[in-house]
């Protein structure tokens, strides 16, 4: 449910007027949801940017995230890749 | 990625019954990120349950889900930030272990030193989204952050589940 409750604030504050990019765990949930931005995870329920305790990956996930809000073609789904 | 079939069957047959189209969006809303991400502020929300030493965890009792937020500073230490969320579908000691992995405020602060970031905004939100009866967070709870974040003019914002 935690996937579909960030879909619903995402489109809330989209709305408003601010570009917003979600982390998704759940593609049934996110698909359903048209985010306007939206990065899929292959990480487990629990663990949205992949592992505690390791900034590396973490901000591998967030850079990836990030880069979709600057992106003209959205809306946009796209999946993590870790290097 | 997880999918439905890496969940217990318990919550698996709970999301395959679950009405989701109900309260989707019908079409995509879209607002374009005005300038560069080195000269925006950003903001960060979560739905994973955290709160901060003082404030009041979030309460389990309500069927439906409880749809407050809490507002989390800027200044604080991520460390200290204390997880209530009420669902068994996923584990929890990542989470405890490094409130990081759901609310990276750690890594967005190291990204505004690195100026790759324009600023952090003072503050962001924290909402558990064990939410199965959504109605108020769509009509009141989602819109008044919304309202905070514009009257913050914040430009940009990443949301997190858990």
């Amino acid at each position: 449910m935690c996937v579909q409750t960030v879909g619903l604030i995402q489109s809330i504050i989209e709305r408003e007027g601010i570009a917003t990019v979600s982390i998704s765990l759940l593609r049934e949930v996110t698909q359903v949801n048209k985010p306007p931005r939206a990065l899929f995870v292959p990480f487990p329920m629990g663990f949205p940017l992949g592992a505690p305790n390791n900034p590396e990956l973490q901000h591998q996930v967030i850079a990836a995230a990030l880069a979709l809000l600057e992106r003209d073609d959205v809306p946009v789904l796209e999946e993590f890749k870790e290097r | 990625m997880a999918t439905y079939d890496d969940l217990s069957l318990h919550v698996r047959l709970f999301m395959r019954g679950y009405p989701f189209a109900r309260y989707a969006n019908k079409t995509v809303p879209l607002a374009i990120l005005a300038k560069p991400l080195n000269l925006s502020r950003m903001a960060l929300i979560t739905t994973a349950g955290l709160h901060a030493p003082g404030q009041p965890g979030f309460d389990h009792s309500i069927k439906r889900g409880d749809v407050s937020f809490r507002e989390i500073p800027k200044t604080i230490e991520v460390r200290t930030l204390i997880e209530s969320h009420r669902s068994y579908a996923f584990d929890h000691a990542g989470i405890e272990s490094d409130p990081n992995l759901a609310f990276p405020l750690d890594r967005l602060c190291e990204l505004e030193s690195k100026k790759i970031i324009g600023e952090l905004n003072y503050r962001h939100f924290s909402f558990m989204g064990s939410i199965v009866g959504p109605r108020k967070l769509i009509n009141e709870t989602a819109p008044q952050v919304a309202r905070f974040l514009r009257e913050d003019k914040v430009d940009a914002v990443l949301l997190t589940p858990v």
